[in-house]
């Protein structure tokens, strides 16, 4: 199978070696046509994005206006602080330039002079990696105003890293855009999209490390090509960070579609102790968790996820063998989001709050059976009710859990508590108790 | 106490602030600037960082207060930042977060009395194939084991 994003190219993070295999003849190639052209043959390849919502990129840039006064800009997200993903920092580190000249085609067909490269802050080393290309690029003359003589074009676009600063919520896209702007990363309530009124109030597109990487194939190859890969409706490798219970984690490209059960079994060698499986988390914490038994035969992209009952998200596959403890696990989710909601919204600050301390205490043996209806009721008051999506993302895990691991976690909390209790709280299983009637 | 930055420090900022249109957005790395010169964020940090970016004292101070990564306290030579969060926590994280808390003798947020540790309990660093991890100061460590976190640490309790 052929790579895309991360080929198995020795030192292809170097100049010299990405222009040995056709570094930067996208972008030569990509402006000798029209920006109309550009944007529908990303259109047709399908490509969509990889930062979670697998929105077509080609449909997101025919967003950004074409007439207008203002400057256009374009943001990398590469925040990636999505607990159980680490595949944009396999490109900062493998394929930079093929991200830099993926910012400059798609920078050329928005009409953007500017693309800012957001990267998380703890990433100091990918940062420094990432910058090293970056004036590499600028000193060869492919990003920055010498562009014009080395493509001989009248475009040119600079592009400049912006380092975060520790705030999972930077990687929404509009509470980028105000970390950008130096201040709170507050998510900013849509409408107005950012093509409309996005940096500085100016039309703005966002996208993905992974998703802008694949442009510069895409152009070289043709449309056609990439639409050929993987699942058709949701074409193209895709980079699956597997984590947790497995024998070899890490990265692996490999076609949208892939069966769940290879990348876990054959690519990541399988469970430790030949366990079997009580949970995968297929796309990142925020999606709904599968139990081990729903997995056979579900395929990796959009639309199959979907139809199982889960998410693409950022493709961070999480697997947890019989043993695990996941009320433990789901207590530590709660926590995060509770950790990261950025406070604007009442139901996402409170209610994530209150995910954690009911987890918690399961997680103590203090709860009772009761309180897993009583999760259920605080999820679904959040999901829906907030300005940004971390609300979904806080809510979907617990919902999802503990409906779909019930008996597990009735076992798991009536084991901590005596058995008469047990047998008593068992019978309150419907019982739903508002959110205001709960006591501290 | 007033606080100046060191000429080249001023100089890197004005780098920053060419970057953007409008001055603000280089408030960021003006605090990892001033945090690199001082160790910690101060409030003379912020005035100056304010004044040299036409922004109000309390917007700096709003950015200092909503990202992690700026302390406003004095942290170890050596900041432990270990994650536990789920990957990590499937392979060990909380043990190495045990470990390291009982070997410092000190907990989430706080720093060994001679000031050459401190140690924080950390988000997903993106480390979550190569977990369990730590990071010191900018460098990471991963696929951690016991023995290999003892390691580390002793001979940083070595080195001055
Ligand atoms: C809470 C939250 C965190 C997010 N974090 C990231 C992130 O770290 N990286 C990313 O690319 N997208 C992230 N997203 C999605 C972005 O808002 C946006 O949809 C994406 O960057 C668009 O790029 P794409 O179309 O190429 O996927 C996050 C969304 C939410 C709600
Ligand atoms: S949903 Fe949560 S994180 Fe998003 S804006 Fe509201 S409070 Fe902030
Ligand atoms: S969970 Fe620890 S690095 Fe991702």
């Amino acid at each position: 199978m052929e790579k895309i994003v991360l080929p198995d190219i020795k030192d292809f993070h170097k100049l010299e070696v990405y222009l040995q295999h056709g570094g930067y003849t996208a972008a030569k190639k990509a402006f000798t046509q029209s920006t109309d052209d550009i944007i529908d043959q990303v259109k047709r390849s399908g490509l969509r994005g990889r930062g979670g919502a697998a929105f077509s990129t080609g449909l997101k840039w025919s967003f950004m206006p074409k007439t207008t006064d203002k400057p256009k800009y374009l943001c990398v997200n590469g925040d990636e602080s999505e607990p159980g993903s680490f595949k944009d920092r396999q490109i900062f580190e493998f394929n930079p330039h093929q991200l830099i000249e993926g910012t400059i085609i798609s920078c050329y067909a928005i009409g953007a002079k500017v693309a800012y490269i957001y990267i998380r802050g703890e990433y100091h080393k990918w940062i420094k990696l990432m910058q090293k290309a970056l004036d590499d690029a600028y000193a060869a003359g492919y990003v920055g105003d010498k562009m014009k003589e080395t493509f001989g074009t009248d475009f040119y676009c600079d592009i400049y890293i912006h380092k975060g600063a520790g705030a999972y919520i930077c990687g929404e896209e509009s509470a980028l855009m105000n970390s950008i702007e130096g201040k709170r990363g507050y998510p900013r309530v849509k409408p107005p999209f950012p093509a409309q009124n996005g940096l500085w109030g100016c039309p703005t597109t966002i996208n993905n490390v992974e998703t802008i990487t694949n442009v510069p194939p895409i152009i070289n190859k043709g449309w056609e090509w990439f639409a050929s890969i993987g699942e058709p409706k949701h074409p193209g490798t895709i980079l699956f960070g597997v984590s947790g219970h497995v024998n070899k984690p890490g990265v692996y490209e490999l076609p949208s579609g892939t069966l769940l059960t290879d990348i876990i079994y054959n690519y990541a060698g399988g469970i430790p102790g030949n366990k079997k499986i009580l949970c995968v988390i297929p796309g990142g914490s925020s999606m709904p968790p599968l139990r081990g038994d729903q997995i056979e035969g579900v395929k990796m992209d959009a639309e199959s996820l979907r139809a199982a009952g889960s998410a693409i998200g950022t493709g961070g596959i999480m697997v947890m063998d019989e043993d695990t403890d996941l009320v433990k696990v789901l207590a530590r989710i709660a926590h995060f989001y509770h950790h990261e909601s950025c406070g604007q919204c009442t139901p996402c600050r409170e209610g994530t709050g209150w995910l954690e301390k009911i987890l918690k205490r399961l997680v103590a043996g203090k709860g009772s059976v009761s309180d897993l209806d009583l999760l259920i009721t605080v999820a679904n008051q959040i999901e829906g009710n907030t300005i940004c999506a971390l609300g979904e993302a806080a809510a979907w895990p617990v919902k999802f859990m503990v409906e779909r691991f019930r008996d597990y976690f009735e076992q798991r909390v009536s084991k901590e508590i005596s058995l008469p209790v047990a047998n008593k709280v068992h019978s309150m299983r419907h019982t739903v108790i508002p959110v205001e009637e709960i006591k501290h | 106490m007033s606080f100046k930055f060191t000429p080249e420090n001023l100089e890197r900022i004005n780098a920053e602030i060419k970057k953007y249109p409008k001055k603000q957005s280089a408030v960021m790395a003006a605090l990892y600037i001033a945090q690199e010169q001082n160790g910690y964020i101060t409030t003379e940090i912020m005035n100056e960082i304010a004044q040299l970016l036409d922004m109000h004292p309390h917007d700096v101070l709003g950015v200092v207060t909503f990202y992690t990564m700026y302390h406003q306290k004095p942290m170890g030579k050596y900041h432990i930042q270990v994650c536990t969060n789920v990957s990590c926590m499937l392979r060990g994280g909380y043990e190495i977060w045990n470990q390291v808390k009982n070997k410092l003798g000190i907990d989430h947020m706080q720093v060994t009395s001679d000031g050459k540790f401190s140690l924080e309990e950390v988000e997903c660093m993106g480390s979550c194939g190569t977990a369990p991890m730590f990071a010191i100061n900018e460098d990471y460590f991963e696929n951690l084991s016991k023995e290999k976190v003892n390691e580390i640490i002793d001979t940083l309790k070595n080195k001055n």
